[in-house]
């Protein structure tokens, strides 16, 4: 079923470094767990119960909420063939949607150009961070890049805000007047000018911003904030794109997972809170993905980079319940000392670009492939989820 | 000895800006009395670069020896970049990082890209058909497009396909036979010790392309011995003649000349820029494909000296940076957080040793969008403003001896922009600098918050337009 329409929003949220999976959605019923996780493991009652056989970890009691009403789902098993287990090259693959070359472009930068061919709206995806992830890159298709909402903008270190306001009075003549003719000088001073307006717009969604959700001050709290600022004050937004990590856990997992996915989870519910509170959480979808899960086997204090991950998607319109299945653990089904992926990343992609998006989803993954039925038909129909 | 004019000055400056990462009016005034083909002859010949040496680095600079990670890779070479005595050939190596676009994504491994700078350090400058053949066999190079994986008999194309698309001739002068040809006879040229390396990632999966460089090797049981025939011409060929054959090919020329006239000339090439090119290919030829003979052409040309050429380049992000830090003067010493500068030219849409594709940057018009320029002026601001750092005192220094030190608005914006490095702005660009100084009054270098007042216009001058072209 699609529910696609012209006002529906992704917000994609890259976990950076490589995710535990085996330390995100337990399989606490399974004994080959507790043996293999002889050091770095999730302790039966401590497990937030999905069914008596997995669960999610600590920290994630907001996803939990979220799951229990429904809007969660969870992408068991997901990767593709031959993984790589260097952090550049596999998040390269996922932000370029090609496993087996070198990719040019970012598939939601071709996302991007699909949803606004003639680049009318500078802001068509954000990325909340500085520097633009490869995901979003494509000839030709702007993105803007905040860093932060609310400094975002030219001049910044100026302290004094008086002595800002002539520099930028300053940028703005050298920009704003002709120079010459000359087609470079004529580009240039557009863009500079089109930079400083930017600015003003994207700052107009902070002042603009009510809300009741107080989200935490840390990073990923701070970023999803963001995100619902702009997406609030109505600039034409459809993709979002944030990160947060690093989820790197050679060396004391135990504690630095769970704190990482305990401001994730609370960002999210925060979120998604916000989302309701403006209406917009039936027009709203998140992704969240790991470039690769972990070791199965754990070294003592972390575990090292493995393959087969786990995805989730979350969101009103989004059918909760479990896609794919979770890896065997047995050691025959290991690949190289990992979880067997046993989906690829592109059927979710897929799914997303054409019943969610509303594209033709072909050209911006590279192939045809199957879907994953995730989202509620128009008519607000429960689904089942399962796959 | 002549009296240096200004235009010999400002000639000087478009040089430098070129073939150096910039340079002050004291160092172009002395360049300028030398001469200019002198100054181009010095450029071309390099002597000892003056920086650290790299056993001292390693010694005693943490932040600089993980030579693994690539940003403090990238802040390696940005030192270098920022504190040679040899600008010319840290620029070429920039060029043929940009060229033979090798990234750290699939490497995982700085150190042999490091290995691959150094190598375009030394024979940047020299011949290209040696460069080529070192290029083959660089073990970054190898690894990155996959020459490790052609067999005898079961050939990967991918390097021999970029080595003529990307590397040498462009598309169009030759067919998909001559990319199978080539490949065939790039067999056996891998990496060594392969086994034993594969082990080790296997069990290391933090570092799946091993802790340490690779090395080449050359496998005579793995090379196709057979006859081979590659744009005309057969023989039992290997790759050093494959090499060979593409160096003789008027489209190598016209290809390499062009790449090296967009970076060190113009973005664009009108009639009076193929003008040059055709000079430069003709030096290429009687040089015996020599890459300093094509450039001693080129900078000598009446093109490269004309109004033309002059900001007719837009600066690429780590130039832009590495031209900032030098007229601040900070980064002289190999300080931490010169890996963070690294990740401000990434910002900017520049990661050294990162770049995007094989295919490198694309540059020209494309290194500006809206939020790499706000990236631009954002650093560059932050730089300059920074009254402490050497160079932004030295300048407050000239300041304060011209006129007994109090100057009027147009003294200051003239002085610094000379003092910058001779930079040439429009009438409008100088008059918003010169009321925006104008808003306090003549300056007066005894005041205390003229330093302040200074380092703001360093910052503006350095946001201009013009700044962002070289």
């Amino acid at each position: 079923m699609t529910t696609a329409t012209d006002n529906n929003k992704l917000v994609v949220v890259q976990l950076s470094g490589g995710n535990d999976y085996l330390n995100t959605i337990v399989p606490y019923g399974d004994g080959l767990y507790y043996d293999f996780r002889g050091a770095i493991h999730i302790k039966p009652e401590d497990v937030l119960h999905i069914d008596d056989r997995t669960g999610f970890r600590p920290g994630m009691e907001a996803i939990k909420r979220l799951w229990d009403e429904g809007k969660v789902a969870i992408i068991h098993g997901i990767g593709y063939p031959n993984p790589n287990r260097s952090h550049f090259r596999s998040m390269d693959i996922w932000h370029t949607a090609l496993p087996e070359d070198i990719g040019h472009e970012g598939w939601l930068g071709r996302t991007t150009e699909e949803l606004d061919p003639d680049g009318e709206n500078v802001l068509t995806a954000v990325n909340f961070g500085r520097g633009l992830p490869r995901a979003l890159g494509k000839r030709g298709v702007p993105v803007a890049s905040v860093g932060n909402l609310e400094t975002y903008g030219l001049f910044t270190d100026v302290g004094d805000e008086g002595r800002r306001k002539t520099v930028l009075d300053t940028f703005a003549k050298m920009y704003g007047t002709a120079n010459g003719g000359d087609a470079v000088m004529e580009f240039l001073g557009q863009t500079g000018t089109d930079a400083l307006k930017g600015a003003d717009i994207l700052r107009t969604a902070v002042d603009k911003y009510h809300s009741n959700v107080e989200y935490a001050s840390n990073a990923i709290g701070q970023s999803m904030r963001d995100a619902a600022q702009v997406m609030f004050a109505d600039l034409g937004t459809r993709i979002y794109y944030t990160q947060q990590g690093s989820y790197d856990t050679h060396a004391g997992e135990l504690a630095t997972h769970y704190q990482l996915w305990s401001e994730l989870s609370a960002a999210i519910g925060d979120f998604m809170d916000d989302m309701d509170e403006h209406n917009a959480g039936d027009d709203t979808t998140l992704l969240l993905f790991s470039e690769f899960g972990r070791r199965i086997k754990d070294n003592g204090s972390g575990t090292d980079h493995g393959s087969g991950g786990v995805a989730f998607l979350i969101g009103n319109n989004v059918k909760g319940g479990i896609y794919s299945s979770y890896p065997s653990l047995k050691e025959r089904d290991h690949l190289e000392g990992d979880l067997h992926f046993n989906n690829d990343f592109r059927i979710t992609y897929t799914s997303i670009l054409e019943d969610w998006l509303g594209l033709d989803a072909v050209p911006i993954v590279n192939g045809t492939f199957e879907k994953f039925d995730f989202f509620r038909n128009g008519n607000g129909t429960n689904g089942n989820g399962a796959h | 000895m002549t009296t240096t004019t200004r235009q010999d000055i400002d000639l000087m400056a478009h040089l430098m800006r070129r073939a150096a990462f910039g340079a002050t009016l004291d160092e172009l005034e002395q360049k300028a009395a030398k001469g200019y083909e002198e100054t181009v002859e010095e450029l071309l010949n390099p002597g000892d670069p003056g920086d650290l040496s790299q056993d001292a680095i390693r010694r005693y600079h943490v932040d600089h020896s993980e030579l693994r990670q690539m940003n403090s890779a990238a802040g390696n070479w940005l030192y270098r970049m920022i504190t040679s005595k040899n600008p010319l050939e840290e620029r070429i190596a920039l060029f043929f990082h940009s060229l033979f676009a090798t990234g750290y994504t699939k490497l995982n491994q700085a150190r042999c890209l490091l290995n691959q700078i150094d190598m375009f350090r030394q024979r940047g400058l020299g011949r290209f058909d040696t460069l080529l053949v070192e290029l083959s066999r660089d073990p970054a190079m190898l690894l990155w497009l996959d020459n490790n994986e052609s067999h005898n008999g079961h050939i990967n194309e991918n390097y021999g396909r970029e080595l003529l698309e990307l590397f040498s001739m462009g598309i169009g002068n030759y067919t998909e036979d001559d990319i199978k040809e080539a490949s065939r006879a790039f067999t056996g040229w891998t990496l060594g010790n392969v086994e034993y390396m594969a082990m080790r990632a296997m069990k290391d999966s933090i570092w799946p392309y091993s802790r340490i460089a690779w090395h080449f090797q050359y496998r005579a049981d793995d090379h196709d011995e057979g006859e081979k025939t590659f744009l005309g011409e057969s023989g039992n060929f290997n790759g050093e003649d494959i090499v060979a054959i593409i160096c003789r090919q008027r489209a190598t020329a016209e290809f390499i000349c062009t790449r090296l006239f967009q970076f060190f000339a113009a973005d664009r090439v009108d009639d009076d820029g193929q003008a040059a090119i055709d000079e430069m290919i003709d030096s290429y030829f009687a040089s015996e494909y020599e890459i300093g003979a094509v450039l001693r052409t080129l900078f000598n040309s009446d093109y490269f000296k004309s109004d033309a050429a002059r900001y007719a380049r837009v600066k690429g992000p780590v130039e832009y940076v590495v031209g900032a830090i030098k007229t601040a003067g900070s980064y002289r010493q190999p300080t931490l957080g010169i890996d963070k500068v690294a990740e401000q030219a990434f910002f900017m849409g520049q990661g050294l040793l990162n770049p995007p594709t094989v295919e490198g940057w694309h540059e020209a018009e494309e290194w500006i969008d809206s939020g790499a320029l706000v990236e631009r002026v954002n650093f560059v601001a932050n730089e300059l403003a920074d009254t402490s750092q050497p160079g932004v005192k030295a300048i407050i220094g000239k300041l304060a001896d011209a006129n007994g030190g109090t100057l009027t608005p147009d003294e200051v914006v003239d002085n610094c922009l000379d003092q910058m490095g001779a930079i040439a702005v429009s009438d409008s660009t100088r008059g918003a600098l010169v009321d925006h100084v104008g808003e306090h009054g003549n300056l007066s270098l005894s005041d205390d918050s003229s330093e302040q007042r200074v380092g703001e216009l360093l910052g503006l001058i350095a946001a201009t337009r013009e700044y962002q072209m070289a």
